[in-house]
């Protein structure tokens, strides 16, 4: 679930709060937008893809991270640059080449449609 | 420096109104726009991040128009999925497909070019998939209204659905309504809120209204489709376990190592103790193109400090329910209309029976189906639109369960998604059913049925959902009663043998009162 909002990373685009897709954000007038409803996110990391500002850390766990945890810790996140982490798979961002152009899922098709095939089949 | 954020006014009618912005929703809204047809989508989410294709990736049934190699995959899928495919549809998923994928490379999509410098095609990463068609609804001037659930279809005197109702969430839930010639449902499946990767936004709304309306399903007994997903999280991307060697808690290697055949073992295993995966097949050469193809598969064992390649990591079994099982609104014909006029049907929201049988759609087919079916749901939406006279007669609002309690409030919506919960999630109830497990559920889902039409909200998005569970739960279980066999997805601890005698699909439907039957294949 999103825990972190980087309050010296965000730029109060409110972009996250336009496209999660469970609508877990508020925009704040005058301020970083919150995040309102936390139980309603799906961990699907789509608003660290979008984040301009790489302000964003969804930790991977279905529930809220526990008290105390690193996954909440801002400055643990900063020093194994987690923030933005996504973002740089994707390739979004200025001057980064698609992630997309890098994709090899054929193979792995490939393989398991072979690991499949029954005994003699010949491919 | 705060963006201006400007909300998009909701045109009072349009020719078609798209219910859902994902791949099929897309698809739909640029074929109705192609035909002139002046076109609003709504979301629930935002278009672009919504649904189960943006968080994930797509692999497609991608097949180039060589009649032999379509043949033979065509045959092919046709034994895997249980007699209940059509091959007339098959092929024109496979044309379409072609087609569609060629327009998405037109439109710049950055596909990676293979060592012959040729573009492969047969994969889409999701996030870049849906920016893209986001854009390019745009670029054709549809409306989009983003974070705008609907909630009811509205009909005309005559049945005719003519269009659609439901909130905007971040304007402080206000009502919108939209007066449409055609309505293209392509709201997704039903996930039941399970937290499968992308999926708690699939929670069978759109099916739940058709079936206000009076739409009919089929195929709603294969909803049992389960992703593995590492037990801190949800994240179910299933393709790199081919790597995996799989254990138990006392270490002994489980039966299998690829999931898709031994799935079922490792199912059956977790009934009886934790499992367990670790990735020691695949070799350091590999480790980079892996994580290059499926980078939301690593990221959240990345943020958790593991080393899947040689740690060993809980594993656990994640409903996907119709997302990516079969079930969904029965399709009547070429051009998707469901069984109620002015109603059509794309993508996860339909019966994909025609090209997944009785198996997962998931992993290709499921995708090729809604750039197919929404782009066949759209032109037919708008031809049908265009058929019609300006509308002007009242239209009725159709909304039931969760939105016009038809007594006090009484049970509230997280009860009722708990309940629901309760009898679909434990694999010892859906992935391996029996007749005497299936009443049970049935018995008590029935309960609440009554008990969320009587009293259950009006409290939202929320309230909704909850009836869209239970509607689709009973669905599920009566037709899953219906066929006394095991069948792809659908197994019968009671019944293991496929018996010839059904090789037939079901049909279902109902609310207040849950009915089935069945229908031949060859139809339509």
């Amino acid at each position: 679930m999103i825990e972190v909002i980087s309050s010296h990373r965000c730029i109060d685009c409110d972009i996250c709060v336009e496209v999660c897709p469970t609508n877990v954000f508020d925009a704040v007038a005058g301020g970083h937008p919150v995040i309102a409803r936390q139980a309603d996110c799906q961990t699907c990391f789509l608003c660290e893809a979008h984040c301009p500002a790489d302000a964003l850390f969804v930790a991977p766990l279905s529930g809220a991270a526990p008290a105390g945890s690193p996954l909440t810790d801002e400055a643990v996140l900063e020093r194994d640059e987690r923030f933005g982490e996504y973002r740089r798979w994707l390739g979004w961002g200025h001057g980064r080449t698609p992630g997309a152009a890098r994709d090899q899922n054929r193979v792995f098709t490939e393989r398991l449609r072979s690991l499949h095939a029954p005994p003699g089949a010949g491919r | 420096m705060p963006r201006m954020r400007r909300s998009i006014a909701v045109p009072a009618d349009v020719d078609v109104l798209v219910l859902g912005g994902g791949p099929a929703g897309t698809w739909a809204a640029l074929a109705a726009a192609a035909r002139g047809a002046r076109v609003a989508l709504a979301d629930k989410g935002y278009c672009g991040t919504s649904g189960s294709a943006a968080a994930g990736g797509n692999n497609l049934w991608y097949l180039p128009p060589d009649p032999e190699v379509r043949d033979r995959a065509i045959a092919t899928r046709e034994a895997a999925a249980g007699g209940l495919t059509e091959r007339r549809w098959m092929a024109r998923i496979l044309e379409r497909t072609w087609d569609a994928v060629g327009e998405l490379s037109a439109w710049g999509y950055p596909f990676p070019v293979t060592d012959s410098g040729e573009q492969y095609r047969g994969s889409l990463q999701g996030p870049e998939y849906l920016r893209l068609m986001r854009r390019q609804v745009k670029r054709a001037g549809v409306t989009i209204l983003d974070q705008s659930p609907a909630t009811e279809l509205l009909t005309d005197p005559d049945g005719v659905v003519s269009g659609a109702a439901g909130i905007r969430r971040q304007q402080g839930g206000a009502r919108w309504e939209i007066r449409a010639g055609a309505v293209v449902l392509a709201t997704g499946g039903c996930a039941f809120l399970s937290g499968a990767l992308g999926l708690n936004v699939n929670t069978g709304d759109g099916a739940l209204m058709a079936a206000e309306a009076g739409a009919e399903l089929s195929g709603m007994e294969f909803s049992c489709q389960y992703g593995i997903a590492p037990a801190f999280g949800a994240q179910t991307k299933g393709l790199m376990y081919q790597f995996a060697t799989f254990t138990d808690a006392d270490g002994g290697e489980l039966p299998g190592s690829m999931p898709a055949r031994s799935a079922v073992a490792l199912q059956r295993a977790a009934l009886r103790g934790p499992v367990y995966a670790r990735l020691d097949q695949a070799g350091p050469e590999v480790r980079s193109a892996m994580r290059w193809s499926q980078p939301n598969f690593f990221l959240p064992l990345d943020k958790m400090g593991i080393d899947p390649f040689t740690e060993r990591f809980e594993v656990r079994f994640v409903l996907e329910g119709t997302v990516r099982g079969t079930g969904g609104l029965r399709v009547t014909d070429d051009g998707c209309a469901t069984t109620v006029p002015g109603l059509f049907v794309a993508g996860d929201a339909a019966s994909r029976e025609f090209v997944t049988g009785a198996v997962t759609g998931g992993g290709s087919h499921n995708g090729s189906w809604a750039i197919s079916s929404g782009g066949w749901a759209g032109d037919a939406a708008a031809r049908f639109a265009a058929a019609r006279p300006p509308g002007r007669a009242p239209l009725a609002a159709r909304g039931q369960a969760g939105l016009r309690p038809r007594g006090r409030a009484g049970v509230r919506h997280h009860e009722v998604v708990a309940t629901v919960q309760e009898h679909v999630f434990p694999l010892d109830r859906n992935r391996f059913r029996s007749e005497r497990g299936l009443r049970e559920s049935l018995s008590v889902l029935d309960d609440l049925w009554r008990a969320a039409a009587d009293e259950l909200g009006p409290d939202g998005v929320r309230s909704r959902q909850a009836a869209a569970m239970v509607a689709h739960a009973r669905w599920m279980y009566a037709s899953a009663l219906s066929r006394p066999e095991s069948r792809g997805l659908q197994i019968r601890d009671d019944a293991p043998r496929t018996d010839p005698a059904h090789t037939h699909r079901i049909r279902s439907g109902g609310l207040d009162e849950v009915w089935t039957a069945p229908e031949e294949v060859g139809t339509p």
